[in-house]
């Protein structure tokens, strides 16, 4: 199969989508992943910044903020990973839908980035065991989707 | 007539600071972090704000050099709707007062 573009966008204004059948898998099983950890383990360490403060240095407003948006939140969040999670084996997505799977790779990519202890040197050596193979995809991938929306602009 | 003692009664000042704490507004700072991309950050900074890519580009570039930046100011309600819009982005934001 010739390389193609991950995602392009068509002239009708949706977002064709090529990936192999392996990474679409892939996307699917992180997604159920990471929405199991959220859902037995909400405290868990790796997911501390998937839902930062928004008061570092007053605890009661930030109780305050957790109290009012923490739910939507994590509602919104779980709706981008359903989304992404239910059309990882489309062929083609709605603006909308790419909205959402944006999202979704961010906080995939935030959630394994944590538990891998990645850092921004880029000259640094990663290991090669499929955790870190999973967040290079990743990380590849959002950034196919920003250039595919970009163009749209 | 004896005058009556006053008792003293505790007046309470208006509390001024209060009122301009009221009025100063509240900054919106994005901390830099390993994870997020170069490229989604100025993406989101255009997509939440309606940042020219130029202005968006170049407050990425603060927060990925300086290690923050203010990307927005303003009422402590807005400020918070701007700070959960960052949050489902993923973007690493807080809020504090002038």
């Amino acid at each position: 199969m010739p390389w193609r573009l991950p995602l392009r966008r068509t002239r009708s204004g949706t977002y064709q989508l090529s990936l192999s059948a392996q990474h679409r898998q892939l996307l699917q099983a992180l997604t159920k992943q990471l929405l199991a950890v959220i859902a037995a383990q909400p405290d868990e360490p790796s997911l501390r910044r998937l839902a930062p403060p928004a008061y570092t240095s007053d605890p009661r407003a930030e109780q305050e903020y957790r109290r009012l948006m923490g739910a939507d939140l994590e509602e919104r969040r779980s709706r981008a990973l359903g989304v992404l999670a239910s059309t990882a084996g489309a062929t083609e997505l709605s603006a909308e839908q790419l909205d959402e799977w944006l999202r979704a790779l961010n906080a995939l990519r935030l959630w394994l980035g944590t538990l891998l202890d990645v850092s921004e040197d880029e000259g640094a050596e990663e290991p090669e065991d499929d955790w870190h193979a999973a967040y290079r995809f990743l990380t590849a991938l959002q950034a196919y989707a920003i250039d595919a929306l970009e163009g749209a602009r | 007539m004896a005058p009556a003692t006053a008792a003293p009664v505790e007046v309470r000042e208006p509390e001024v600071t209060d009122r301009t704490d009221l009025l100063r507004p509240w900054k919106v700072i994005v901390w830099n972090d390993p994870v997020n991309l170069m490229s989604y950050v100025t993406y989101v900074f255009q997509k939440l704000f309606g940042y020219s890519r130029e202005k968006a580009h170049k407050l990425m570039m603060d927060v990925h050099t300086k290690g923050k930046a203010v990307v927005a100011s303003g009422p402590r309600e807005k400020s918070e709707l701007d700070v959960f819009r960052l949050h489902e982005h993923g973007l690493w934001a807080t809020m504090e007062q002038d």
